[in-house]
């Protein structure tokens, strides 16, 4: 039996990320990354309803939203995370080893992610689920 | 100034994808060759429609999946001769394969024969479904 997530809570916290994400591209900085990469390590080995972000999400904006719950699966956002991990991880690296072109291009792609769910409710790992169930086996 | 670059440069490509993504949710596409597999009752685990049949993939990891199918399930009480049929895409990956489904939900056509007519990604609205179903005779 799978963990049932209100679904809107992903969508703020991907609002939050790319604000967060976005800071991070203009400013180059590294903790800022840092800070989004530990959010994500938090997302894929607790879940993603244990992130500072669902945190926020719960206290100060759910009590505010108008509509109502719909739950959701919550292994397409956690496997997000993992996504969004990966990409911050290689980011870090760009940055410490000087590599400021691998930096732009981690942190863009993440960002890019993360815009799309937030605006347009996209999700990045549903889409790549199933192509890669079928590459597996 | 400079520094804001990437991030405009991420936002506008992301924005564009976005609402082509959007747009194209739903959108039946039809078949450009018809001499794909012919699917049977026995594959799609139910009758076939006497006159069309849609076949709708699921996965676990597919938010979307569930709204499409209690949308399609109902039109089809109204239309004796259209049936539904669902199938899991993880239990059968090599139907996925054959048919080179990617993604969930994927609604395949078919005409009375078992025929691909096409099919739509996403959920589709209640007059793009009827749409589809008008151009099969």
């Amino acid at each position: 039996m799978s963990v049932s997530i209100d679904a809107r809570g992903p969508r703020w916290s991907a609002l939050f990320t790319t604000v967060v994400l976005a800071t991070a591209l203009v400013t180059s900085s590294v903790w800022v990354i840092t800070f989004q990469a530990v959010v994500f390590a938090i997302g894929v080995i607790r879940g993603p309803q244990f992130t500072p972000y669902a945190f926020l999400f719960k206290k100060l904006i759910k009590p505010r939203l108008k509509s109502t719950v719909t739950f959701e699966d919550v292994r397409p956002p956690q496997f997000a995370q993992a996504v969004g991990l990966a990409f911050t991880l290689v980011a870090i690296i760009g940055s410490t080893t000087g590599a400021g072109g691998v930096f732009t291009v981690a942190v863009g792609l993440a960002l890019a992610a993360a815009f799309l769910n937030a605006a347009f409710n996209y999700c990045l790992g549903c889409q790549m689920y199933l192509l890669i169930l079928r590459a597996r086996f | 100034m400079k520094t804001f670059i990437p991030l405009a440069i991420v936002l506008v490509l992301a924005t564009g994808f976005g609402l082509w993504y959007q747009r194209t949710r739903g959108e039946f596409r039809k078949k450009k060759t018809v001499n794909g597999p012919k699917l049977t009752a026995a594959i799609v685990g139910t009758e076939l429609g006497s006159r069309a049949t849609m076949v709708q993939f699921s996965s676990a990891f597919c938010t979307p999946c569930r709204a499409t199918k209690v949308l399609l399930e109902d039109m089809v009480k109204a239309m004796p001769d259209v049936r539904y049929a669902h199938v899991d895409a993880e239990s059968h990956l090599e139907l996925v394969r054959e048919l080179d489904i990617r993604s969930t939900p994927t609604t395949l056509f078919l005409n009375h024969a078992g025929v691909e007519v096409g099919r739509a990604m996403g959920t589709p609205k209640r007059a793009q479904v009827h749409a589809a179903l008008a151009a099969i005779h």
